[in-house]
């Protein structure tokens, strides 16, 4: 259980407000007026049962989906649609559950791509390369490096992600996010599919990001020990709907929380 | 103000002037129009049964016609008469030439590239065609064929049809394409919606390691669903033959398939038939009455803009399935 | 043993970020160029030049072009003949309407026609993907074959249709034309085909070829990480276009010295498709490769009956022909989906521990 962070008073700012959020696919309500807030610098874990949403948020936060109803409200401003390119733009990064790394390059291309915002180097410059774009390339060249070491993949940096055993891939993933360098990091079941001593590096890197960088973290996580431990506040969904929110104490103990997804009081 | 009128208003005008002869050009269009559904009828149950976009149709449709017309000239070179069953004994034996091709096909092809990406299939194909053109010219020949219609039985001669104050006539081989085209769709329709192996094909194409993981035998499907490709393109071959000579370069029609696939959708067998007809009559209307306006053989791109201005508009064709990507 | 890069450290990251960070790799570079500027001219026969070695250079860069479009940005293009026929007209018509202009200037000029017509061709992209955006792009082809036949304006109205090309020259020494000396072609087209590859290099190994290969590989996360998807395809088509428009130049006036309608059609779009695809989708030295094979492969098979002392039929040889290139592509893609650019990777490796086998 995590100790709250200094700067996390109640008078916290809040860096991402949704409201009253509503999305269908043809008949199928993924969301129905879900509204919650993520507060800046906290790790805000979503969770509930398969097919409660989750991802359908976070794919509403990041511009995939566009809700039929309802705002989200990001870094002060209002927002009824917003591209994913925008949201890219505005400092919002995110993993996914099946890993969407490009499969034909290398570990250290891919998080090279995260930077592709940051460089400003036109189209004549690429041309020549030599000069400054490879200046360029050079200083966004090093602060991958940072992250790579940060990530401890330095020895498959050169090789092709589609080779890398999924724990890795996933890394690498989280690594490409970080190259954003985002206001809020959005990850989708980062613990997915790995084995203990995996999860206890995972859960040591996003704590890092949170604390070294002061990144904002929401994370979608079936692991509740790993909830438990990483978040400061939790939202939990079930069918689309919201049904607790606080923090992971009371959430745990909430009777509706136990009735539709932990199943025994944990 | 003179160009727009030429364009809009000249054409509707000059086809409601002379309705016998806009009845002809229609006719025309149809006919050309279940030809090239014929054509994508092959394609659309071999990407319907495995997802793969066979550009080889073409040359399996100019492929079929010749072994038909070669057949049938051994066979006559034997003796064998009288000349109706040595075309019908041609026309067995091309089908078997065309399982053994399947058969080929599946176990040189399909079968060392089974779980390869779509485009990696669709370039095979592209092999398979120059394949097939070198092997077809090596051993009939470059030269065109007659098509033996006549000894096939296939009607000759037209109806011609006095209305709307004028003549149309109808080529009574095109009524009989019309109308063995209509029932292999039919057949096949119900073929892939109603029996054990339609539902194994369907399986296949959407994804081939789990149709593997659930005991279908990849190997038999595809074979099965070449042969059927090899009987519709036989067919296609005899119609398209009939109506003009058999020639190498005619495998080229089957780029025109493709716009027909898209209006109708790369796996609708009925889909086939109506984007066929409507690229049949669109051409045909089109380098008929805009023609002139713009200059000769426009039908040569004319099929494609449609299809491409089509798309903008339905990503999936008329009667496609929406694919709703999961993130 | 000849090929380790033991004992190369790259102690910057500009060194580690080079296109050719091995030594071995920068000699082998460095005896090709001198090979093709220096030793080819001065010992290859002009028959050679004029229907191997030209022709080569034409095509590779074609191929670079498509690689760029279909093998590094992932978009299926059946337009490439059209494209390239663009940029040979437009030259045409630069250098009948302005004689005066230096010829190499007029020619990668009209690559900036051909990208014109390529990003209008791919405006679709924007909602169009995979098959359905390789019919926009035979749309393309058909019109443009069309156009090519019925614009008369674009051959000079030329009575048989076709156009010739003029003589030029640059420093007194005629580079096009029936008086053009085959050398003199041949480095013409060597000098524009190096400059332009060593800039689809620097292209691709920078921030752009990322954005490209990210679109290719999933675009949705490109998305995310805040690529524009329009904007970086409809590049990719500009680019591409510009490639084979010159290629096109290059084509009509530094090889042939006349072409016509016929001679940018829908085979010339699978032809150089084939050679990407054998070579190497993204690879630019698969582009090479590639239109080596393409491109060599009949003129071996020509040669090799009378090597082997049968005579075979001229009209026998091209069915064969079209069969083995037909065998060859299915046999590659079952063997080697990635060409013989990978086939060449795997070669170096093998190099790092020969002699030992691993």
């Amino acid at each position: 259980m995590r100790a709250p962070a200094p700067d996390q008073t109640a008078a916290s700012e809040v860096i991402l407000g949704v409201e009253n959020v509503t999305l269908s696919f043809g008949g199928v309500a993924a969301l129905r007026g879900v509204s919650f807030e993520i507060c800046k610098g906290e790790i805000r874990a979503i969770i509930g049962p398969n097919g409660a949403g989750k991802t359908s948020m976070l794919n509403v936060i990041n511009g995939f989906y566009q809700p039929q109803e309802g705002r989200i409200t990001y870094k002060g401003r209002t927002r009824h649609t917003m591209r994913p390119a925008a949201a890219a733009r505005g400092g919002i990064a995110r993993t996914f559950q099946n890993v969407a790394l490009f499969a034909g390059m290398t570990a250290l291309d891919n998080i090279m791509a995260g930077r592709t915002l940051k460089m400003r180097r036109g189209f004549f410059w690429q041309a020549l390369r030599h000069g400054p774009a490879l200046a360029e390339e050079v200083v966004h060249r090093r602060k991958v490096e940072e992250i790579i070491d940060f990530l401890e993949i330095e020895a498959i940096r050169k090789v092709a992600v589609g080779q890398l055993p999924y724990g890795l891939q996933k890394r690498v993933e989280l690594g490409r996010a970080l190259a954003m360098e985002p206001d809020l990091l959005l990850l989708d079941e980062p613990m997915a599919g790995m084995n203990l001593e995996e999860k206890e590096d995972m859960s040591r890197f996003i704590l890092d990001v949170n604390n070294h960088y002061g990144t904002t973290i929401a994370l979608i996580e079936h692991d509740m020990g790993v909830v438990m431990d990483l978040s400061d506040r939790v939202v939990v969904l079930d069918y689309g709907r919201k049904i607790a929110d606080g923090s992971p104490e009371e959430v745990k103990a909430d009777q509706k929380v136990i009735d539709a997804y932990l199943g025994v009081a944990y | 103000m003179e160009i727009l009128y030429k364009i809009l208003i000249d054409p509707f005008v000059q086809m409601v002037a002379a309705p016998d002869l806009l009845a002809q050009v229609v006719w025309e269009g149809l006919v050309g129009g279940v030809l090239y559904a014929l054509i994508a009828l092959g394609f659309v149950l071999i990407f319907k049964a495995s997802g793969v976009f066979n550009f080889a149709q073409g040359i399996m449709v100019v492929f079929a016609a010749m072994t038909l017309v070669g057949v049938y000239e051994i066979l006559r070179g034997f003796g064998v008469y009288p000349t109706d069953l040595a075309a019908y004994l041609a026309l067995a034996l091309t089908f078997c030439v065309m399982l053994v091709l399947a058969v080929a096909v599946e176990r040189l092809v399909l079968r060392p590239l089974v779980n390869q990406p779509d485009i990696i299939l669709f370039m095979a194909t592209f092999g398979l065609t120059y394949f097939l053109i070198g092997f077809g010219e090596l051993l009939f020949g470059g030269n065109p064929k007659v098509m033996i219609a006549e000894q096939l039985h296939l009607p000759r001669g037209a109806i011609e049809l006095k209305i709307l104050g004028g003549f149309v006539s109808l080529q009574k081989v095109d009524i009989a394409a019309a109308v063995v085209a209509s029932i292999m769709v039919i057949m096949l329709a119900v073929f892939f919606q109603s029996t054990r192996i339609g539902r194994a094909l369907r399986a296949v194409a959407d994804s081939h390691k789990a149709a593997l993981s659930v005991g279908i035998s990849l190997e038999q499907i595809w074979v099965i669903v070449w042969f059927a490709a090899g009987v519709v393109a036989v067919i296609t071959g005899i119609m398209w033959g009939a109506r003009s000579q058999v020639e190498f370069s005619l495998q080229v029609i089957a780029l025109k398939a493709l716009p027909v696939l898209i209006l109708g959708g790369f796996t609708s067998i009925p889909g086939a038939v109506v984007g066929g007809v409507v690229i049949g009559v669109g051409e045909k209307l089109g380098e008929f009455y805009w023609g002139p306006l713009i200059g000769s053989g426009i039908e040569s791109w004319l099929a494609y803009v449609i299809a491409l201005l089509f798309l903008l508009f339905r990503p999936q064709g008329l009667f496609g399935e929406k694919i709703i990507e999961r993130v | 043993m000849l090929y380790r890069e033991c004992g190369q450290y790259k102690t910057s990251y500009e060194a580690d970020q080079a296109v050719f960070p091995i030594l071995q790799d920068r000699i082998g570079i460095a005896t090709i160029l001198v090979v093709a500027f220096i030793i080819l001219p001065l010992t290859a026969s002009n028959f050679v030049i004029s229907s191997v070695l030209i022709p080569l250079l034409v095509f590779s860069l074609a191929a670079i072009g498509l690689n760029i479009l279909t093998g590094y940005t992932g978009l299926i293009s059946l337009g490439t003949g059209g494209f390239m026929g663009v940029g040979a007209y437009a030259c045409y018509k630069l250098t009948t309407a302005w004689p005066d202009v230096n010829v190499v200037v007029l020619i990668v000029s009209s690559g900036v026609f051909s990208a014109a017509i390529g990003v209008l061709f791919g405006l679709p992209s924007l909602r169009i993907k995979g098959f359905y955006l390789a019919v926009a792009t035979l749309a393309a082809q058909f019109f443009l074959s069309w156009c090519f036949i019925r614009i008369a304006w674009l051959y000079n109205n030329n009575v048989s249709g076709a156009i010739e090309v003029p003589t030029r020259s640059m420093f007194g020494v005629a580079i096009t034309g029936p008086t053009a000396d085959p050398v003199t072609r041949y480095l013409v087209t060597l000098v524009i085909v190096v400059a332009m590859t060593w800039v689809a290099s620097n292209l691709i190994h920078g921030r752009i070829g990322r954005m490209w290969m990210a679109v290719r590989d999933m675009d949705i996360a490109a998305e995310l990480i805040g690529i524009e998807l329009y904007q970086t395809k409809l590049l990719a088509f500009a680019v591409s276009s510009f490639y084979c428009g010159v290629a096109g130049a290059l084509m009509v006036f530094l090889w042939l010295g006349a072409a016509e309608a016929d001679s940018f059609n829908i085979d010339q779009s699978f032809l150089v498709l084939f050679m990407v695809i054998i070579g190497g989708l993204g690879s630019l030295i698969g582009s090479f490769l590639g239109a080596a094979f393409i491109w060599g492969l009949p003129i071996m098979l020509r040669a090799a009956p009378a090597f082997f002392g049968l005579s075979i039929h001229a009209a026998t040889v091209e069915h064969l022909q079209f069969m083995i290139v037909g065998a060859l592509i299915i046999f590659f893609l079952i063997v080697e989906p990635h060409g013989l650019a990978r086939l060449w990777q795997i070669g170096k490796q093998k190099l790092r521990v020969w002699p030992f086998p691993y």
